[in-house]
């Protein structure tokens, strides 16, 4: 049995049993990323050490007979989420000697539930990109190949260390961010589950922020089991985020074990399927459709009206909330500092040298909009079409219980491809924005192969604070497509 | 009759509105479970979020909401049970987030009124804009170091509740009656200790002048102004400067200004153009505020008797003047140790005893009521000596002086030094009958006309009685051996 490629769920079946040990699970995983991470540069930091100790503990703990679900699971933590006593970048290079002395709620709470940290996986530099090519700590490799080429793929960002890293058999999960599409489109570029839980679902204390109103947690696995054990161990209330939500954590797993979807409405939005899309994308997401469908769901075509305006609104409201929460990273209290003649000298010379050219733009646009004479045109507005956005997913979700799409209009891409305009890379997240500007959950299954060899992903979005059905759906395809591929590199 | 300044154009109206910044006494900071009390080791009260470390959040302090709540009810204000908080956006080295959470768009407290007295009695209401809450920065030092400035952030993140008030002040004089007000208020609610030196409290001064009639001409803000009487100054001198300015043919531009004590002037920090775009927006990290009705109202119940309602009181009650009354509330705690000495006693009395030899004795020793120079029950005891008699009004201001000295209780003093009040009839006509005898030429002026002299008789009775005769019984018995 290969150590690392079990599923979570298999893992603590096997640790519980005492099959397995922790410290056997940890230092396979320690060994398989010091073979593959100088390739891959899916981690950032990683933690060695630490991993063997918390995987002692949790052998300790399983002898004890006080295993909690996720004892002895090693995972890789991506590096927005601030962990006490390992440095913590979000792959900004003002960050770069940042350790900092507290731990971030949802990974305390991971912690708490016994498992094991193999490191801070990569991102894009501040969850700002969606190709991990803006991290400042260098790019990260998709483990995935096109057939026949030897390529460099992007992994899909911004959580796209996390996403290489469980993809590459390196963690047998990882926690993500997911501001715009930052969990699922990477989820959706290695063959793996991934959920953007509800807004307010996990606390974002101690998570570095990018946009306030939109950033949540999530897990990234291979299964949608192993997303919802993840997630029931992230979920929960907490009085240190306000915007945290103080409602029960349900039982997600029997959500995603749940046999089957009869009766469930689907909603097949009209305004996703776009001029000139991708037609594997197209014949992927029918696929799905047919699926569903034939496990008994019944398949609704729906519209949400204001689509096309989801990624203008997010390009506004994301980069004015990032403007802002940016404002701290100033050389003055933590983090990389560059001296110069005066107080506004410093600032200047600081964040000119510590932020890389994507956060930048991002932090410039954002100060645009909101700005005296251009909030009105811009923020207000944004603001005003978010509010109907949230309508067009609360009108729908009178009709039906679940929505279908695609994840990404494409599969992974290669470095340097769609890197000449920004724009065109911004369009990666056409169809997963909606859903963080509605703050509705939202999953990404692996469904199939492209052509060329690459998976490809789709998108089941629920109701505020229903992620059970959104397992359910979940599942219902991940049993449809038996998606069993795997990366060469890791066979 | 109205304040005016006279200019070589004629006269001149002021303009004036005040935007006071009072921190809010709680616990801990307004987002942060920090010590929000003053004092502490540099860099003592301060918490990650304070600091703006990644990832730190803020959460309100539902203390500091009540008492800017309290606050409102305080001014007889609208209480906004919805309301947000938006950033402030701006970089400064004391600031350690980049933005200040401020309550801009939608402020927990809405319109409201403040009664204020001149000097001549009249009384004024001046009209509240608003009140919100909103957080405090930290401070930067710049003398500390030779090349470097050094910050203390245990300030940073404690709630400050910005008051700001209508264009309706038209005076220094009303400018200081209204800040003196506010800080009257503040203080009987113990929602801000008031204490301006401290910069507990400080003020920025919106100031612009007319010619009587005419509409608002542009104003400049002095900011920062840290106590009662540098407003005044500062209104006064503001309105002269730009009053020369008019008359001048130039154009007062708006701008922020600082006023300089020393020199007794305002100076132009920086102007709008070169002002702040603050780039507001709503706080993403927190939800708006909502207040529940009841709690505002359990608030509301639970609210302190404030200083106009007292006064009126007292005159009621008590039987006092309106100005005696005035005095008396001007603090909570001169209040409640007037009303302790006043309990079953003749209120008036007590009344005069405070504003006169109290208050004076107060001052001489430097001492306050927190610490006052005779306790109220000692004070209390000593208007029970004189009603029952047992000293006259004269004794006691001895029997008080002495008190003040040696902090002893006045029944004792009375006691071992003797003061008691001489009421036995025998011993007065003895003393009459001698008085009279040595002075046998003034009786016979009396006799003659001169009832002047009654006063003369009465007064060498008593101090040859050492001052403890009856005054009643003593007149009497000057009345009776004079034969009338």
């Amino acid at each position: 049995m290969s150590l690392l490629n079990l599923t979570i769920a298999a893992a603590a079946d096997a640790l519980h049993a005492k099959k397995i040990s922790a410290v056997e699970l940890a230092s396979a995983h320690n060994e398989a990323i010091a073979a593959l991470n100088p390739r891959l540069n899916a981690f950032i930091t990683t933690t060695p050490e630490l991993a063997l100790a918390q995987a002692k503990a949790a052998d300790a703990r399983i002898a004890a007979g006080e295993a909690a679900p996720l004892t002895g699971i090693p995972l890789a933590i991506k590096d927005l989420f601030c962990t006490a006593g390992v440095r913590t970048t979000a792959a900004s290079r003002i960050l770069e000697p940042f350790v900092p002395p507290y731990e971030s709620t949802v990974t305390a709470q991971l912690l708490a539930a016994g498992a094991v940290f193999l490191g801070k996986a990569n991102l894009d530099e501040f969850a700002m990109g969606s190709s991990n090519m803006t991290s400042g700590f260098g790019p990260v490799e998709n483990p995935w190949k096109r057939k026949g080429s030897d390529a460099r793929l992007v992994p899909g960002g911004s959580s796209g260390g996390s996403a290489a890293a469980v993809a590459a058999r390196l963690a047998l999960g990882a926690t993500g961010t997911d501001t715009g599409g930052s969990i699922r489109q990477p989820a959706a570029f290695t063959g793996l589950a991934g959920i953007k839980p509800t807004y307010g679902r996990c606390s974002r204390y101690g998570i570095i922020a990018f946009a306030s109103s939109l950033d949540q947690a999530g897990p990234m696995a291979r299964t949608v089991e192993d997303c919802a054990i993840l997630l029931h161990a992230m979920s929960g209330f907490d009085p240190r985020d306000s915007t945290s939500a103080e409602r029960p954590v349900p039982d997600f797993r029997a959500a995603a074990k749940r046999a089957d979807i009869k009766g469930l409405r689907i909603g097949i939005p009209a305004e996703y399927r776009m001029d000139g899309m991708n037609t594997e994308v197209l014949r992927l997401w029918e696929q799905g459709i047919a699926w569903l469908r034939d496990q008994g769901a019944e398949i609704i075509d729906i519209s949400l009206p204001h689509t096309k305006y989801g990624l203008p609104v997010y390009y506004i409201v994301a980069p004015a909330e990032a403007s802002s929460n940016l404002a701290r990273y100033d050389g003055v209290r933590f983090g990389a500092r560059v001296d110069g003649e005066d107080l506004i000298d410093m600032y200047e010379r600081t964040r000119a040298a510590g932020f890389g050219a994507e956060v930048k733009r991002r932090v410039m646009i954002g100060t645009y909009v909101l700005s005296a004479g251009y909030y009105d045109a811009y923020y207000l507005r944004a603001q005003k079409i978010r509010a109907l956005i949230l309508r067009d997913f609360t009108e729908a979700f009178g009709k039906v219980d679940a929505i279908l799409t695609p994840t990404a209009p494409s599969a992974a891409f290669a470095v340097g491809e769609k890197m000449d305009d920004p724009v065109t890379m911004y369009l990666n997240d056409v169809f997963t924005v909606p859903a963080s500007l509605a703050g509705v959950p939202a999953m990404s299954i692996p469904a199939g192969l492209s052509a060329e060899g690459l998976p490809l992903g789709l998108q089941i979005i629920g109701r505020h604070f229903d992620e059970e059905t959104v397992f359910a759906v979940s599942a219902a395809i991940e049993r449809a497509a038996a998606f069993t591929a795997m990366p060469e590199m890791s066979r | 009759m109205s304040y005016r300044l006279e200019g070589n154009t004629g006269s001149w109206e002021v303009v004036c509105g005040l935007e006071v910044h009072a921190q809010v006494i709680s616990e801990s900071k307004l987002f942060s479970g920090a010590s929000a009390t003053y004092g502490g080791a540099p860099n003592a009260h301060v918490s990650f979020v304070d600091a703006g470390f990644p990832g730190m959040l803020p959460v309100i302090n539902r203390e500091c909401v009540a008492q800017a709540v309290r606050t409102g009810l305080g001014l007889k204000a609208r209480i906004n049970l919805y309301s947000r908080f938006d950033r402030k956006n701006y970089f400064y080295a004391d600031l350690p987030n980049g933005y200040q959470i401020s309550q801009f768009a939608h402020p927990v407290v809405g319109t409201g009124e403040v009664e204020i007295e001149l000097q001549d009695g009249t009384i004024k209401q001046i009209g509240i804009t608003r009140l919100h809450l909103e957080q405090d920065a930290g401070k930067s030092m710049h003398d500390q170091h030779p090349a470097k400035s050094v910050i203390d952030l245990n300030r940073a993140g404690v709630g400050l509740m910005e008051i700001v008030s209508e264009p309706d002040i038209r005076s220094p004089e009303e400018a200081g009656a209204y800040l003196r007000k506010i800080r009257q208020i503040l203080r009987y609610l113990g929602t801000c200790d008031g204490n301006m030196e401290e910069g507990s409290m400080r003020a920025d001064v919106n100031v612009s002048v007319r010619k009587p009639g005419e509409a608002f001409r542009t104003r400049c803000e002095i900011k920062n102004v840290n106590s009662v009487r540098f407003v005044m100054h500062a209104v006064e001198a503001e309105a002269q400067r730009q009053i020369a300015v008019w008359e001048s043919g130039g154009e007062v531009v708006q701008e922020t200004r600082l006023y300089d004590p020393a020199r007794g002037e305002t100076r132009s920090m920086r102007s709008k153009e070169d002002a702040h775009d603050y780039r507001y927006f709503p706080e993403p990290d927190l939800l708006p505020l909502v207040l529940e009705e009841a709690w505002v109202e359990s608030l509301k119940a639970a609210l302190p008797e404030l200083p106009d309602e007292k006064r009126r009181r007292f005159c009621e009650q008590y039987g006092i003047p309106f100005y005696d009354a005035g005095v008396l509330v001007a603090e909570q705690a001169i209040a409640d140790f007037y009303e302790t000495v006043a309990k079953g006693r003749d209120a008036r009395l007590a009344a005069n005893w405070m504003s006169g030899d109290f208050f004076a004795a107060m001052n001489r020793t430097g001492k306050n009521i927190e610490d006052p120079p005779v306790s109220a029950v000692h004070l209390g005891e000593l208007l029970d000596l004189i009603s029952d008699q047992t000293i006259n009004g004269r004794i006691a201001k001895d029997v008080f002086e002495e008190m003040v000295e040696t902090g002893a209780a006045p029944g004792a003093i009375v006691e071992s030094k003797g003061l008691r009040q001489v009421t036995d009839t025998g011993a007065i006509e003895v003393a009459v009958a001698n008085v009279l005898a040595a002075n046998a030429d003034k009786v016979a002026e009396y006799k003659s006309g001169k009832d002047k002299l009654f006063g003369f008789f009465v007064g060498q009775v008593m101090k040859a009685m050492a001052g403890k005769g009856n005054p009643a019984l003593v007149n009497e018995a000057v009345r009776k051996g004079l034969g009338g």
